[in-house]
């Protein structure tokens, strides 16, 4: 382990932060904090790095605990949301602070910024002060200067928030890239959970100050631990639906449950990958109607609205809506093809139910 | 822009263009003569170097003052924020009076620190004083706003990259603040030559010893000898503009990198 917190809060005041985190980042690995604003990661963050320091718990860094090591010994390269770079410096002279600091002979601090130069595409930009550069320069030099003393541990915050979006795939790209490279552990903060997905390979979910989820991304879309996190990564339907008959209800939709008496109420999600869709009225049970599509690219988002006013997410990809012929305006059929049982907060999820075609179309079924 | 020029001509131009006007009507020799009395040299030596003096003070401590106002949270903060602005509200001549109280012989800091050598009215070190009081409010003023948009990420970058707090000072938060410190000077120094009312009580006014050049103008003007004052305004006028300008090009080598 390269960096492991063992209950570690942190208290503003009388407010918990950050309330008994543990987990563990292994060597080399590329991890995303993930969480609303206020949800307490950057206070992780900045506890790892030693600008914060913790009311509880214990931080390990490669096996020895650092919390008392203050932040100038812990080794860190730290990249700034708003960047932070020394307004009266120059690139170079950014990027060499931290190896004058360490006392690198002048050779080798030479050869080094012109190393991270060249790794980060800043040629000729060298002699520019930092407000002579855009957006994305800057976050690179950030990365640059963080990156010259050969820390243990990379540590972002936001590191991506201030630039536009076509900026920001090409950074996510380069810190992917440039993590394989060097094979620096790294540990990144964002709210955008599509980021997280993307550049990590593990993430690790905050709610409300507490760990939520630590997984891949691919188990924490697949198998969320709570329907916090369920809602956060990815897009979920969501229904409060009233048990009668075996059969969670809302509006027209049934959900097959088990053991739960009836006049409960019971929340109820599924993905927008696992709605059908077909051009054929017959073909599935529902009728909605198509009211909008979205096109995010390769996939368009549909939505549809019930006979009950009732408004689905549903997802298709672009060969597949031309195939069914679809537009705006038309009626289909549609049914949910897998769905789950979103326990109470703190509680863990039962896991994803599959429905069976005829299941769906027979209430009163179980499973 | 227009309006701005002709704003700015009225206000300061024309009065300046007057006053070079009169005294295009002496001759070089004549105007020589009355502008380099040993008396004027006197005053000019005093007004300049008291005034650079006070100015670096100010520098110093307005720069502490302010970094103490804008950084730290403690009970009578705002008051000192407000008393910061004392030295403009206050007549001038109610200070030089009370400062002149203060350090007098008999005084309140007088009655110590006379005793220990340290005389403050009459004396150079009176008018340094009186300079230093009126001025001390340019710089606080100029540099609090640049402090409160002064970005702490950057001390924090400076700590994760391994540099302790002075480190972080000197080489990161001083050349930032560089700029707004030497235009705080500037206006301070400005001020200070020009200050009258503080420093005639104080000063005592010892001809070639304590008499500013400002006071010596006053003098000239009661004698009726227009010209002799004009001449030593004239000289004034152009050593204060070339200073400020120097202090302008250094200003703006300070501040190269946000440019």
């Amino acid at each position: 382990m390269s960096i492991e917190l063992k209950n570690v809060t942190k208290q503003f005041g009388s407010v918990p932060a950050v309330n008994d985190v543990t987990f563990g980042v292994g060597d080399g690995q590329l991890v995303a904090l993930l969480g609303p604003s206020g949800c307490g990661k950057t206070t992780v963050l900045r506890m790892i790095s030693g600008l914060e320091t913790p009311t509880g718990g214990d931080i390990f860094v490669r096996g020895k605990r650092v919390n008392d090591v203050p932040v100038q010994k812990r080794n860190i390269g730290f990249v700034f949301q708003g960047y932070a770079l020394f307004k009266s410096m120059s690139v170079a002279d950014n990027i060499a602070f931290g190896l004058k600091i360490k006392r690198w002979p002048k050779a080798d601090r030479d050869a080094r910024v012109a190393e991270l130069i060249t790794l980060l595409g800043l040629k000729d930009l060298e002699r520019r002060y930092p407000h002579q550069l855009s957006g994305g320069q800057r976050q690179r030099v950030a990365l640059a200067r963080a990156l010259a003393p050969k820390p243990d541990v990379l540590l972002l915050d936001e590191p991506f928030a201030a630039v536009d979006a076509k900026i920001r795939q090409d950074l996510r790209e380069m810190l992917v890239n440039l993590h394989h490279e060097l094979k620096v552990t790294t540990i990144f903060v964002t709210h955008d959970q599509e980021e997280a997905m993307e550049v990590s390979n593990r993430i690790v979910i905050f709610d409300k100050g507490r760990l939520a989820q630590i997984g891949t991304p691919r188990e924490v879309y697949e198998e969320p631990a709570s329907e916090f996190v369920a809602r956060f990564v990815g897009v979920m339907n969501v229904l409060d639906c009233e048990v009668r008959d075996g059969m969670a209800r809302f509006g027209e939709l049934e959900f097959p449950t088990h053991g739960v008496a009836d006049g409960q109420r019971l929340r109820v999600g599924f993905r927008p990958y696992a709605v059908q869709v077909s051009n054929e009225l017959t073909a599935y049970r529902h009728r909605a109607l198509l009211r909008h599509t979205y096109f995010l690219g390769v996939l368009l988002r549909l939505e549809l609205e019930l006979p009950s006013g009732l408004i689905i997410r549903a997802r298709m990809s672009k060969e597949e809506y031309a195939r069914l012929n679809l537009s705006e305006g038309r009626e289909v059929s549609m049914q949910i093809r897998q769905y789950r049982v979103l326990a109470r907060e703190g509680e863990s999820l039962p896991p994803e139910v599959s429905v069976t075609h005829s299941l769906a179309l027979s209430p009163g079924e179980g499973i | 822009m227009g309006f701005t020029l002709f704003y700015l001509s009225v206000l300061v131009l024309v009065p300046i263009a007057g006053l070079f006007l009169r005294v295009f009507q002496l001759s070089w020799p004549e105007f020589w003569k009355l502008a380099t009395t040993d008396r004027a040299l006197a005053a000019y030596q005093l007004t300049f170097g008291a005034s650079l003096v006070a100015a670096f003070i100010n520098a110093i401590f307005g720069t502490l003052l302010a970094w103490v106002l804008v950084r730290y949270e403690f009970p009578g903060r705002r008051l000192i924020d407000a008393l910061v602005d004392f030295p403009f509200a206050l007549p001038t001549a109610v200070a030089g009076l009370t400062l002149a109280n203060l350090f007098a012989a008999n005084g309140w800091l007088g009655q110590f620190l006379v005793p220990l050598g340290i005389k403050g009215a009459f004396t150079p070190l009176g008018v340094v004083i009186a300079l230093t009081f009126v001025g001390m409010p340019f710089v606080v003023r100029t540099l609090q706003p640049v402090l409160e948009h002064l970005d702490r990420d950057m001390e924090e970058a400076a700590a994760t990259l391994g540099a302790g707090r002075l480190r972080t000072f000197v080489s990161v938060i001083a050349p930032t603040l560089l700029p707004p410190v030497m235009t705080g000077f500037a206006l301070a120094f400005a001020r200070a030559i020009g200050e009258y009312g503080s420093v005639v009580f104080i000063s005592g006014n010892i001809p070639k010893k304590t008499e500013i050049a400002p006071y010596l103008i006053v003098i000239r003007l009661e004698e009726y000898d227009y010209l002799g004052a004009m001449a030593l305004a004239v000289v004034l006028l152009v050593i204060s503009f070339a200073l400020l300008v120097a202090i302008n090009v250094l200003e703006q080598w300070a501040n190269r990198f946000s440019r």
